[in-house]
């Protein structure tokens, strides 16, 4: 069994901060971590490996630093790590990072088919949801979106059975293999790392492949040159007129509340007899 | 689907989502918006059409006009009975490849995301997610998609110059739900042959565990929504008290999500929910612009933030500087005593 998980390094969003002078992003000190749902991504396809045997490829497509990611990924029990990394890769939208990644798996596939391609639903720092479904679709393998459960897979059959969230509730479909997964978090908890593998990782340096090297690119369709999309403009949302500012610490508890309650009565937005409205039942 | 038809004039298509024939009404909102910008371009010359794909669902072309579509595309076929990803984007590629719109509006849904991402790939061209304004770009006279960007407080206007279709998702209730036209209107409906067969596609529905009651945060009169300030699981609780009283539902911001206190349908913002309730509370949210695009537009504001410097004042109608769990509990507390006061 072979599965390759496609991840990305991306800023850890929690740690983000807007400067309230400028309004602008504070980059500095925030971490770089793992897209989250990809590490559940790699942990099923280290569930896998522990159950039928095989290896599992981690890819991810970013800067010369994205290496650690990919270091983290061994430590986490992956076999084999490639970093696409060129400034000509630099610049891509999804459509362009979606051919980078599916030419590098068809080239991993030439010696070594996989069984399932593993994807994060989304990345956090941009959440455009678009790479898996645009490597499936180049690579011409079934697409499973919001995947959060493997039912059953057989790899002597080459089907497996996959729990899909949608608005309804839970699909349950039937797939051929190879079938490319983006997953949701639930589809296998993470856990700590073994020794050995910790040990394996501090030796391990992550392949790196070029724009030209070990496979050639059509350099027509990377980084920016084969991007469809481009960012004309970026600006800052125009503010609105600040409303009604009152503070416990200047003018007291009760009085502030009182007023504020006051304020939501003449606005007619408290309905003055008690909740009757649809009651929340996942709040129980 | 070989010979090229007459194009004739430009096109704007939206894609009529729909289960088990019902429509969703995203797709109301965005024919709204393909009207609008089919105006921008020059008016009459512009066509809005639908593309609707399903089984059993002809009779929703009659609903398309009423909202706008001069021309139906039905793409009937049993293998689109339910949605998948496979015969679904097939089906519209195809008839994008020979009917060639300018703009592709799908809703940011589940299957709107899934659909949209797989269509863009094999038409190999661009597409902008979870936009929040569609506009013309004077000039250039093609879509102008704005979304917000991880640029930091920052929208970003996005343009696809060169491939066709311009192609952008916008989540429900982002755009408003435009007027009906009286019953009676009406257009052509021109039905596409699918040509697809059960057995040449690789995935098939075994069943469908139905979920709980959805959560309808969208449509919700009051939202009780709480950020990073609640401190823990137990400030959910707080909450959830002012929000029984309200009668209201609670709502939260992501990291809340992130940290597994509560279920993700609970998320406003810009890959949660977009909400326009009548009462939307914000205690110990921040404000960033993730979270404002998914309540910007809700007719009250109440934020309480112990921060005065919190980029939630800006937006707020109504502000309380202080500590959340010395407010919400007096909150609670003046509220009984009022309604105490108010049955006889
Ligand atoms: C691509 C992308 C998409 C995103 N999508 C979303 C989204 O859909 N929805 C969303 O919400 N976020 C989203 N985010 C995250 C968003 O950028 C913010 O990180 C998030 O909204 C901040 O949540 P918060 O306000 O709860 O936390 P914080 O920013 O940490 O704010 C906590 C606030 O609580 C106040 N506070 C602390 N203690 C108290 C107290 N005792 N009493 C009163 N106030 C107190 C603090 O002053 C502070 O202002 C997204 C981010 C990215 C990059
Ligand atoms: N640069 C990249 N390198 C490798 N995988 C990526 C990259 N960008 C996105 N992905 C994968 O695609 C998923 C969805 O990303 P996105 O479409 O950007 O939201 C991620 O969870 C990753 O699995």
């Amino acid at each position: 069994m072979h599965t390759i998980v496609a991840i990305k390094q991306v800023p850890d969003t929690t740690h983000v901060r807007i400067d309230p002078e400028t309004g602008t992003l504070i980059r500095e000190g925030v971490p770089a971590v793992i897209n989250p749902y990809d590490r559940h991504a790699l942990e099923m396809a280290i569930r896998l490996k522990e159950r039928f045997g095989g290896t599992v490829t981690v890819l991810t497509m970013g800067p010369p630093k994205a290496a650690e990611a990919l270091v983290e990924c061994v430590e986490q029990g992956a076999d084999r790590a490639i970093l696409l990394s060129d400034r000509k890769f630099g610049g891509a939208d999804t459509l362009a990072t979606a051919y980078v990644i599916a030419h590098a798996i068809a080239a991993i596939q030439v010696e070594d088919p996989a069984d399932l391609l593993l994807f994060g639903k989304q990345a956090i720092d941009g959440d455009t949801a678009q790479v898996g479904p645009g490597v499936a679709t180049r690579l011409a393998v079934p697409l499973i979106t919001y995947a959060m459960r493997i039912e059953s897979l057989d790899p002597a059959t080459r089907t497996a059975i996959i729990h899909r969230r949608i608005e309804q509730g839970i699909e349950v479909l039937e797939t051929t293999l190879p079938a490319l997964l983006t997953v949701e978090k639930e589809i296998a908890t993470i856990a700590r790392a073994p020794l050995p593998n910790l040990v394996r990782a501090a030796h391990y340096r992550p392949e790196t492949w070029d724009a030209t090297t070990p496979v050639p690119f059509d350099p027509a369709r990377i980084g920016i040159k084969g991007s469809a999309t481009i960012v004309s403009k970026a600006f800052t949302p125009p503010r609105k007129e600040p409303g009604e500012r009152m503070s416990v610490a200047e003018s007291g508890l009760t009085r502030v509340v009182g007023q504020a309650l006051q304020r939501l009565v003449t606005a007619g937005v408290l309905s003055s007899a008690p909740a009757t409205a649809p009651r929340d039942e996942s709040n129980a | 689907m070989t010979e090229t038809p007459d194009l004739g004039a430009p096109r704007i298509w939206v894609l009529i989502e729909q289960d088990a024939g019902q429509v969703h009404p995203v797709s109301w909102e965005l024919l709204g918006a393909a009207r609008r910008l089919a105006s921008e371009l020059d008016g009459e010359a512009t066509c809005v059409e639908a593309v609707l794909p399903g089984y059993g669902v002809r009779h929703l072309a009659a609903e398309a006009f009423r909202y706008g579509a001069s021309r139906v595309y039905l793409l009937e076929d049993p293998v689109l009975a339910l949605y998948r990803n496979l015969p679904y984007a097939l089906g519209v590629s195809r008839l994008a490849q020979t009917y060639r719109p300018e703009i592709l509006l799908i809703g940011a849904t589940t299957l709107g995301r899934d659909l949209a991402s797989t269509i863009a790939t094999q038409l190999e061209t661009g597409l902008t997610a979870d936009c929040t304004e569609l506009t013309i770009d004077p000039k250039l006279r093609i879509l102008a998609a704005t979304r917000p960007t991880f640029g930091g407080n920052l929208m970003a206007t996005i343009l696809c110059r060169k491939h066709r279709p311009q192609m952008a998702t916008v989540r429900p209730r982002v755009l408003p739900l435009p007027e009906a036209l009286p019953r009676g209107a009406t257009g052509e409906i021109l039905a596409v042959e699918l040509d697809l067969r059960e057995a040449d596609l690789p995935v098939r529905r075994l069943r469908l565990i139905p979920g709980a009651e959805r959560l309808n945060l969208e449509h919700a009169q009051v939202i009780v929504a709480g950020g990073r300030g609640l401190g823990g699981p137990d400030g959910l609780t707080l909450l959830r008290q002012l929000a029984d009283l309200l009668g209201g539902i609670v709502a939260v911001t992501r990291p809340l999500v992130d940290a597994g206190w509560i279920s993700a349908d609970h998320q406003v913002g810009q890959t949660g929910k977009t909400v326009r309730p009548k009462l939307y509370i914000a205690a110990g949210i921040s404000g960033a612009v993730q979270h404002r695009v998914g309540m910007g537009d809700a007719n009250l504001i109440l934020a309480i933030n112990r921060d005065p410097e919190a980029p939630i004042f800006q937006i707020a109608h109504l502000g309380i500087v202080g500590d959340l769990h010395e407010v919400i509990p007096e909150l609670i507390r003046q509220l009984q005593t009022l309604r105490a006061g108010d049955s006889p």
